[in-house]
């Protein structure tokens, strides 16, 4: 009588997770996947195939903006590492008690504003007529206005910002659970900075890194939002593709392809870059 | 300071490996290190005993350069280590907690240091497995560290230090972690390995048992001063201020007041009215002076009858308050006539093994074994 109320209570709170795994991940990935594989031959006539795929990788534009896609995000992110280690080093191992929460909170206040607002704020800052521009004129050091905005390097520096604080968190939280006594024996024992960096430092951070550089790569690859707000119309992004099939071109069908690749992709390469860094991904987001 | 003429220039003993002058130490407001001056010599055993809070963890701290003192002087090997920065002195640490890297393995441990001297990997390999095999735990170098007991734990982080060939090697109570057997064990082994690596050891703890065991010679510490220096011995029998007769060994503590000086024989009254007789050289204490006398339970010896008792001793009728057995260390707490509490060590022949509580005995002690200083003025 016991157990089987033990019982029930135990499917109780395992229905939500289920529900929620079969309803807003399985079913609509195994109906993309269905829509992904029907080629259309005529009004309202389907055929089973991989005519869509077959698309992607014969337009040189869909897989070369596939590619640019990816080294661009894989880019942000280690930009976002190699601008975030130290600023979670300072917050984690430099500063204390109020400073620290200070600082901390300091890094999560943009997120309270939408990422459209922020992204215009950018785009406030590097327009043609924008503050930057305006500023490098008063100052004389260009005699005419400057577009900063849409070009690779906007999207780079959108990337970065939206996603810093998916790096800082779990680095600082990594880097606070390592003793300074490690630090200090590993000066003790006659290493440098840069060695002690490399030695004691980065392994003990690794999960952390790993774990940050796994979430900023996944926002980065599905981020919309800012490429083509920074970016323009001709941002190149995959995102953007699949929207136009979804909603301009109306092409369901190749957009559900499309859709398919970009998770292969991100399955790929964060695998390849669990293997290189010799983690698993249960220990790196167990742990972060 | 009368050794030198200028920072660097020194004419100090070689056979000391560490000479400190007059180090001093203040965090903003707070004194904790005060006008310490000492000096270790060659390859041997130098423990800073002192309860905590005392100063000895800031002052090891300078000695391995991750804090510099505010004034004074630190040789190492007769070289001034002011200004230079912990990874260039000649002394290695073995940390509180071990600070073993938990991300390496135990052959990486050891080698860290030489590896950032740039020593050859094989030759790396061959002094590590060869560090690891003096200090009793070969082939190990390609486990991890969580693999390894407290005990092994410790040895690894000697080898670590040792390695590198210190002139001195810092221990920050290096013990503490471990349960009471395998402390007392290592207590033993840490003195053999110094012996055997003849390296010197600077030393800090509050236990005093640690300290009194390994050192060959022993600082008392108390609110950033060094109260004495000396064998283990000296300290426990002849201690110099009232905090080390308190704090090195037990003691019975009683309050008294001076009631007659006749040459050395000095005739103390308790502040519960018990009269005593202490036997007190070269002190200046005079007749009305407040007093503390501390009296080590091994002192007082205990009878069940007067008699034979010399006139010479001081004698007491007691009833025993409590029997505290710990084994070879048991010990009887007695109530005299005016109230008082006093710890008795048990005699370890088994002679008064059937002692209960509220027996009637006789403690007596002589004279020459109390210790006698100047009540702290209130």
């Amino acid at each position: 009588m016991r157990s089987d109320a033990s019982k029930l209570g135990f499917y109780l709170l395992l229905a939500p997770i289920v529900l929620w795994l079969l309803v807003l991940i399985i079913l609509p990935h195994v109906g993309l996947f269905i829509v992904s594989i029907s080629e259309k031959i005529g009004p309202r006539i389907y055929e089973t195939g991989f005519g869509n795929y077959a698309t992607f990788f014969g337009e040189p534009l869909y897989w070369r903006t596939f590619a640019r896609t990816a080294i661009m995000s894989i880019l942000a992110t280690a930009l976002t590492l190699i601008l975030g280690f130290p600023i979670a080093y300072y917050i984690a191992k430099l500063t204390r008690g109020r400073t620290k929460t200070t600082l901390f909170l300091m890094c999560m206040i943009p997120f309270w504003v939408s990422e459209l607002v922020r992204t215009f704020g950018w785009m406030i800052l590097l327009r043609e007529t924008g503050v930057i521009s305006t500023t490098l004129q008063i100052i004389g050091v260009i005699s005419g206005p400057i577009e900063l905005l849409y070009n690779d390097a906007a999207i780079m520096v959108g990337l970065v910002y939206t996603s810093i604080l998916f790096m800082v968190v779990p680095l600082v939280t990594t880097l606070d659970s390592l003793d300074d006594s490690l630090i200090e024996a590993g000066y003790d024992l006659g290493g440098t900075t840069t060695s002690i960096l490399r030695e004691i430092v980065i392994p003990h951070a690794m999960p952390g890194i790993v774990s940050g550089c796994i979430v900023v790569f996944m926002l980065s690859l599905g981020n919309y939002l800012t490429p083509i707000l920074l970016g323009g119309k001709d941002s190149l992004w995959f995102t953007g593709m699949i929207y136009n099939q979804f909603i301009t071109r109306f092409n369901w069908e190749l957009g559900s392809a499309l859709g398919f690749l970009l998770l292969a992709l991100s399955s790929a390469i964060v695998f390849l870059g669990l293997k290189l860094s010799k983690q698993s991904l249960s220990n790196t987001m167990g742990r972060a | 300071m009368p050794f030198f003429t200028s920072r660097g220039c020194i004419l100090s003993d070689p056979t000391h490996d560490l000479v400190c002058s007059d180090l001093m130490k203040d965090f903003d407001g707070f004194r904790a290190v005060d006008h310490v001056s000492f000096e270790v010599p060659k390859g041997s055993f130098f423990s800073i005993l002192g309860p905590s809070g005392c100063g000895k963890t800031t002052l090891l701290r300078m000695i391995a350069g991750f804090q510099s003192p505010t004034t004074g002087d630190l040789l190492i090997k007769g070289k001034s280590m002011i200004g230079v920065p912990p990874n260039k002195r000649p002394v290695s640490m073995v940390f509180q907690h071990l600070a073993l890297f938990p991300t390496m393995s135990i052959g990486d441990n050891v080698g860290f240091g030489l590896r950032q001297r740039g020593v050859a990997r094989a030759d790396i390999a061959r002094r590590v497995d060869e560090v690891l095999d003096r200090v009793g735990l070969p082939g190990v170098s390609t486990r991890r560290i969580d693999q390894l007991s407290g005990g092994q734990k410790q040895r690894v982080a000697i080898a670590r230090c040792m390695i590198l060939e210190p002139d001195v090697l810092l221990l920050d109570e290096p013990l503490g972690a471990l349960d009471l057997k395998l402390r007392e064990h290592m207590k033993v082994e840490l003195k053999s390995l110094q012996a055997a690596f003849d390296t010197t050891f600077v030393y800090i703890t509050h236990d005093q048992s640690e300290a009194l065991v390994m050192s060959d010679n022993i600082a008392v510490m108390n609110q950033g001063r060094f109260e004495q220096v000396g064998a283990p011995h000296e300290v426990y029998h002849n201690p110099q201020t009232a905090f080390v007769a308190g704090f090195v060994g037990d003691a019975n503590k009683i309050d008294a007041k001076v009631s007659a000086v006749n040459g050395t024989r000095l005739t103390l009254t308790s502040s519960a009215g018990t009269e005593m007789k202490v036997e007190e050289t070269g002190s200046s204490l005079m007749v009305g002076q407040a007093v503390q006398v501390f009296l080590r339970p091994e002192a007082i010896e205990l009878s069940k009858s007067k008699d034979g008792i010399e006139d010479e001793l001081n004698v007491s009728r007691c009833t025993v308050n409590a029997v505290l057995f710990n084994g070879s260390n048991s010990s009887v707490m007695v109530r005299d006539k005016a109230g008082s509490l006093f710890s008795v060590a048990l005699p370890q022949t088994g002679s008064l093994a059937d002692l209960r509580e509220g027996d009637e005995v006789f403690t007596c002690w002589r004279p020459q074994k109390a210790r006698c200083y100047p009540a702290p003025e209130v």
